[in-house]
């Protein structure tokens, strides 16, 4: 295997069904390298990135290695080029352990007995790069981190040169992230090229040499990183001036609407996910839960919506107990759920649009009447809903699934905000939408809860929990490590609560 | 006394051989992540080609290779069905089922009630076999036992300490993950589908040439679902499989024993599949699904 020297992709273009994810790019890595690949979610990052591992085949362009022309049909071929990827979403068999997870690219690993080989060889590599793993652990043991670290190493132990990061900051602390930036600095003095993803604009300023910026498929701009700021980066990915600030009113929070009271809820797996719990959400309050996913967060939402038994402990909603009720009392007390993947638990994909709007409320008038559902009635709430909340679709009597991720989540943020809830429970509301969609959602946030609800906000975009939340609470392993009113925050805290090396006294409570 | 003993437990080695066959070919099917129901009618195709020809030729090896490579070219159908096309595994696999018990009773027609003339003859293995008891339980089968043992050992040697086992495991527990890896999920699988035929086959040639060394329509009876409860009973691993194998095999043996003093043969054939149902219970009740050891994405098309 040669050394990459130089990378080259020329006129790149790669279309799937109904999109153009990719127009006639071109970019250039050398060797020392790091290069960040900048763009909006959708904005065809992912896709290049593909293309350039094997796993999809470019419609046009070439792509050179050290000036040759190359092609590149499966991951095989790349990995046989010496490249290597890191996947946003990890590429690692949860069952399996290190060892194994390692070995499986690995082909020079001896036939019998791969595993005392790797074990051996992996010992060597912590050392070098500063990676530290334990080689028996199974995956789904080790934290996001050491997951990461994990796909580093077998990457390397292939012998990969050139490095392809995919967001690989999302699912990290801030201490871990500056972790990984100190090792993929290290990689690139050895003379390996990086290539790092993001959409955070901070991050690609600190680490990389340079960035190429890519909007709705295009190359929109391309930039020595020591000579642009984050504005003009900004600008360049979305293509106009973004508020980087909402308003927030000050307002006097009232009566607390959920009180959650030593809860204490179990995982899939029958480990204890959120320990004793207690806080509570007042109205005309957001509370932004932060956090890394996995740390409790989702079992915290399921417990509350009534999704998930919970072990000891009590929920109470209004002053209502609802500890252990059904989602549909739940809901029918006027609580109201955002769901944190929004295609399987938010929707139905393949019903109509107006039949979705619907759900949870299907059950009562005006909808319902007798044995039969009131379709008029049905049809004209969903009209209005798309109306008010600015969901484009060519119209209600079209599938769910036909509309994009940010008209889904507009229209699941509608029907639960038009029963009127008293409490709004919204898991991570903007995961994976574009600036547009985002900008919106947390507007109507904030304008409901001027009306006077309440909402329980988990997120791990630290932006959206700074620009939304009356107070903070950091959640790691199952327990906040602090409950903070917005105007005290201070970022370092936040980064260490979220590793849960530090923790506050609750306050404000 | 003794002589009942041991010609009880000679019966469940043999009842049990089959059942062992089958399981370790399902078990290294599912483990690659395919869902295999067509075990019954895999087995009889195996039953029937594997008696015509050790018939015709006077030569049970010959039957018994015929049966392997039958097996192996109706499961290829499953094969190109379900990891080639990305079509239901379920379906495919039920599928080929009735093929195989169509065909098997299509072709056998001819062969009912005809007696096999050779028969494969017990090895009597020297030393080990002169051991009392044991021995003679042991040590004094025909081929197909000491075949389905070797293999047992290999497959679980194959899974746990080679580089091919990794990669057969973790194409089904995330095949996106093993792509890549470079590693080519399809054939992978197929390979694996074909594996599970070969062995369903010979199963079904132990049946026909071993077992009742006659051929009769639905010489299975109901042996392909055990098969699939048991590759469930034995968690996946071909050691268990052992256990399950004769366990169950000597459940069928103990029909035919109990059936005079009142006990009903179907309460007995019931049993499997009451064991089976009290793996998942028990499984199931620990909320422990990581225990149980399912390839995760068992079942799962693998669609790039």
């Amino acid at each position: 295997m040669k050394k990459i020297l130089s990378l080259k992709m020329e006129g790149i273009t790669k279309a799937f069904p109904g999109v153009i994810a990719n127009r006639g790019i071109c970019l250039s890595i050398h060797s020392g390298e790091i290069l960040g690949l900048l763009g909006e979610n959708g904005a065809g990052k992912t896709t290049l990135m593909n293309i350039l591992y094997g796993l999809y085949r470019p419609d046009e362009g070439t792509i050179l290695i050290n000036g040759e022309p190359v092609v590149l049909n499966s991951p095989r071929d790349s990995i046989r080029m010496g490249i290597g990827m890191v996947h946003q979403h990890f590429m690692l068999i949860q069952n399996h352990t290190v060892a194994e997870n390692i070995t499986l690219g690995y082909k020079d690993a001896p036939f019998f007995f791969p595993l005392r080989e790797v074990e051996k060889k992996l010992k060597g590599f912590s050392e070098l790069y500063g990676l530290e793993v334990s080689a028996r652990k199974a995956v789904w043991q080790l934290s996001a981190g050491e997951q990461q670290r994990v796909e580093i190493i077998k990457a390397l132990f292939r012998g990969a040169h050139l490095l392809i990061l995919d967001e690989p900051t999302s699912v990290l602390t801030p201490p871990e992230t500056a972790d990984l930036f100190e090792i993929l600095k290290r990689m690139a003095k050895e003379g390996h090229s990086i290539i790092f993803i993001s959409h955070k604009l901070e991050e690609i300023l600190t680490l990389c040499n340079r960035v190429v910026v890519l909007r709705k498929g295009e190359v929109v701009g391309e930039a020595d990183t020591r000579e642009v700021d984050k504005v003009a980066l900004a600008r360049m990915m979305v293509g106009r001036d973004i508020v980087f600030d909402l308003t927030r009113k000050k307002l006097t929070p009232g009566d607390p609407v959920l009180e959650v009271d030593n809860l204490t809820v179990r995982g899939d797996r029958g480990e204890v996910a959120v320990r004793e719990l207690s806080f509570s959400v007042c109205r005309r309050e957001i509370l932004g839960v932060a956090g890394i996913s996995g740390n409790g967060q989702r079992e915290l939402v399921e417990a509350i919506t009534g999704l998930r038994p919970a072990d000891s402990g009590t929920v109470r909603v209004a002053g209502r107990d609802v500890t252990n009720s059904s989602a549909r009392l739940i809901s029918d007390y006027g609580v109201s759920h955002v769901p944190e993947e929004r295609i399987k638990f938010g929707v139905v994909p393949n019903i109509m649009v107006y039949e979705n709007c619907i759900l949870k409320r299907h059950h009562r008038p005006p909808f319902f009447r007798g044995l039969f559902l009131d379709y008029d009635a049905v049809k004209e709430h969903s009209s209005r809903i798309l109306k008010s909340f600015k969901v484009a679709a060519p119209s209600t009597s079209v599938p769910v699934k036909n509309l994009s991720g940010g008209n889904i989540q507009k229209l699941i943020l509608g029907r639960e905000l038009a029963g009127e809830p008293c409490l709004l429970v919204a898991a991570h509301p903007t995961y994976g939408l574009d600036v547009g969609a985002t900008e919106y959602i947390r507007t109507q946030l904030l304008e409901h809860r001027e009306r006077g609800i309440s909402v329980l906000l988990i997120s791990e975009d630290l932006e959206e929990i700074f620009q939304l939340s009356d107070r903070i609470a950091v959640m790691f392993k199952g327990e906040f490590m602090g409950v903070i009113p917005a105007g005290e925050v201070n970022m370092e805290d936040i980064g260490l609560m979220m590793a849960g090396s530090k923790r506050l006294e609750a306050r404000g409570k | 006394m003794e002589s009942v003993i041991i010609s009880v437990l000679r019966r469940t080695i043999v009842a049990g051989t089959p059942l062992l066959l089958g399981t370790l070919g399902e078990i290294m099917t599912e483990r690659s992540g395919v869902l295999n129901l067509g075990i019954e009618g895999m087995m009889a195709l195996g039953a029937v080609s594997g008696f015509i020809v050790t018939y015709t030729t006077g030569e049970p090896w010959f039957g018994l290779t015929t049966a392997l490579v039958m097996g192996m070219l109706i499961s290829s159908l499953h094969a190109f069905v379900s990891v080639k096309l990305g079509g239901n595994q379920v379906v495919s696999g039920l599928a080929l089922t009735m093929l195989g018990l169509g065909i098997s009773g299509l072709w056998g027609k001819p062969f009912i009630g005809k007696p096999l003339a050779v028969k494969m003859q017990p090895i009597h293995i020297p030393v080990l076999g002169d051991i009392p008891l044991l021995g003679e339980v042991l040590f004094r089968q025909d081929a197909f036992f000491y075949i389905a043992v070797v293999l047992g050992l290999c497959f679980w040697f194959l899974l746990s300490h080679t580089r091919w086992g990794i990669e057969i495991r973790s194409v089904g527990e995330y095949p996106l993950a093993s792509e890549t890896q470079g590693i080519n999920v399809h054939w992978v699988r197929f390979s694996c589908v074909l594996l599970g035929g070969a062995l369903a086959g010979m199963a079904g040639a132990h049946l026909s040439l071993s077992y009742s060394k006659s051929w009769t329509e639905g010489i299975t009876a109901g042996r392909g679902w055990i098969v699939i409860a048991l590759t469930i009973f034995s968690l996946w691993r071909p050691l268990r499989a052992f256990t399950g194998a004769f366990l169950f095999g000597g459940i069928f043996v103990l029909q035919y024993l109990l059936q005079p003093l009142g006990i009903s043969p179907s309460f007995l054939a019931m049993l499997p599949y009451m064991a089976t149902l009290g793996v998942l219970i028990a499984g199931g009740v620990k909320r422990e699904r990581r225990r149980l050891q399912e390839p995760a994405m068992l079942g799962e098309p693998y669609v790039r």
